[in-house]
């Protein structure tokens, strides 16, 4: 239906549906410009904007970025791979679920910011402590959606995959994985979002690199229009890593209805 | 967490406890620096001087005040504007951009401008707090609230109920679960936040107790300080947890026993 309509008209209507945070923009740069704010609290959007250009002239930024960026991607990666190893391996198997269970749900509700300090103690200020960091806080949510994702998979599927002379192992991957993609899928949305927070604020806590490090510089030497800049950008990746992850979501249940 | 159940709290207590033993065994077999692992029996005992001093209590006290404090504004404001997004159609077309945006969003990375407009105390660790859940909560209120059947609707509407009255006496009831599950996602990112701006702002709390064990390389008390946390997390989730059931009395969920 989107692609019969005219170009025109779905600018118009992604204008109207943006058009709120335009007025925002307008209203910043309005009481900025006006002095209604200092300009030292919140720096006109255009000077913000403007910053961009003497930003990106310099190396550095991208290399901060693609550190945050490489950090944060690493990390969840490391997440997903086990969390869904265990979480499936859990909802299979009750061993599993008796030993691990008690320790996943134990530690779930534990504030995960409160191991950034630990983590530098381990690994240093550099990329290990911060990956390992993101490991961790992603670990549990992955796995606990993966956990009930498979374990609420019919069980008239699995019977269907036992009798038709599945193994187990067979009847794990093809049909309890398969099933519980839109869980791990949700999973893995609430963990991007985590690793997020935690890659700024362990940058912003300790580090000598990546974005957040750059925030926190910026701020402290009083370039606030650039620390703005920077901001923007971490709210931009955040935005576009989460609808990237909803595309993926819808690509891979495509064959669902 | 939500399904995750074994026979007996006892045998539950067990992979903990054989954890904690792993823990001792390496810390003193000397494999494992005192400095990177210390003793369990160390950290026990440095938290049982912080519970017979106090302290423990004044910064658990800070921390759960800020994060408490920052989670009713962001609840109180969020769950407003989510109702009023399934009432007014005005206030749909406003917020409902600003929420697709601000939802994915690192907030925490907007912490520096809150020092900025608020200075190093209080106020700005709570608006971050507050600013940090507001839009988890904003978006499930909505949800529940959109999600609402029409016939409930209709049937008030029918009835003779004024708008104000069908929001108060139908939506909201109906969309309370929701809007608890809201809650029950912010709690946890509040806790986060706290630590996170104690950590960097300082000011008392378990987050400032904690960086300052770090920063003097004191690892018995940095590992007491997280053991702390962790129960002063607990305390809460399982607390907002506890409140869900007591509220939803009424409702299916609670009808079928879902442990």
């Amino acid at each position: 239906m989107a692609r019969q309509n005219s170009l025109a008209k779905t600018s118009i209507d992604v204008f109207k549906k943006y058009s709120p945070l335009l007025i925002l923009a307008l209203l910043w740069e309005f009481c900025s410009r006006t002095g209604l704010v200092s300009q030292y609290a919140l720096p006109p959007l255009t000077d913000v904007l403007a910053s961009f250009r003497w930003l990106t002239t310099d190396t550095a930024f991208f290399t901060h970025a693609g550190m945050s960026l490489g950090r944060a991607g690493l990390g969840l990666l490391l997440a997903v791979t086990f969390g869904i190893v265990m979480g499936t391996l859990m909802a299979s198997f009750r061993s599993v679920d008796a030993l691990v269970g008690p320790l996943v749900q134990t530690l779930y509700p534990m504030p995960k910011s409160a191991l950034i300090p630990l983590t530098i103690m381990w690994f240093g200020l550099g990329h290990s402590s911060k990956i390992f960091l993101i490991f961790l806080g992603c670990l549990l949510p992955i796995t606990i959606a993966t956990y009930n994702g498979v374990k609420g998979v019919d069980r008239v599927l699995m019977w269907s995959g036992a009798s038709l002379g599945a193994s187990r192992l067979q009847r794990i991957i093809d049909i309890s994985f398969m099933a519980a993609q839109p869980a791990i899928l949700a999973g893995l949305r609430t963990s991007l979002a985590l690793s997020f927070v935690l890659l700024v604020s362990s940058e912003l806590v300790m580090s000598n690199e990546g974005l957040g490090f750059l925030i926190r510089m910026l701020g402290d030497g009083g370039l606030y229009a650039e620390m703005f800049a920077v901001i923007l950008t971490v709210v931009a990746m955040g935005f576009v890593s989460d609808r990237l992850i909803q595309l993926l979501t819808a690509r891979v249940l495509r064959w669902r209805d | 967490m939500a399904g995750l159940t074994l026979p007996t709290p006892l045998l539950r207590m067990l992979p903990i406890a054989g954890v904690i033993l792993f823990w001792w065994a390496m810390a003193s077999s000397g494999a494992v620096r005192p400095f990177l692992l210390p003793s369990p029996i160390v950290v026990a005992e440095r938290i049982l001087a912080d519970v017979a001093s106090g302290t423990v209590f004044v910064n658990v006290g800070y921390t759960l005040y800020r994060a408490l404090t920052g989670f009713a504004i962001a609840a109180a404001i969020g769950t407003t504007i989510g109702l009023l997004m399934v009432v007014s159609r005005t206030a749909k077309w406003f917020f409902d951009p600003i929420v697709s945006v601000g939802y994915p969003m690192p907030k925490i990375s907007l912490l520096p401008i809150f020092i900025l407009w608020f200075g190093l105390d209080d106020a700005s660790k709570i608006a971050m707090i507050a600013a940090g859940c507001i839009f988890v909560i904003t978006a499930n209120a909505y949800a529940g609230a959109s999600g609402v059947e029409r016939q409930f609707v209709w049937s008030a509407q029918m009835l003779g109920a004024s708008r104000l009255r069908v929001l108060t006496d139908v939506v909201l009831p109906a969309a309370t679960p929701q809007i608890l599950t809201g809650y029950q996602i912010a709690i946890p990112v509040s806790l986060i936040i706290t630590l996170v701006t104690e950590m960097i702002m300082g000011g008392d709390g378990l987050g400032g107790q904690l960086l300052i064990a770090s920063r003097y390389a004191n690892s018995p008390a940095v590992f007491a300080s997280i053991v702390e946390i962790a129960i002063a997390g607990a305390i809460v989730v399982n607390g907002m947890r506890l409140l869900r059931r007591k509220l939803l009395h009424w409702h299916e969920e609670n009808a079928v026993s879902t442990d």
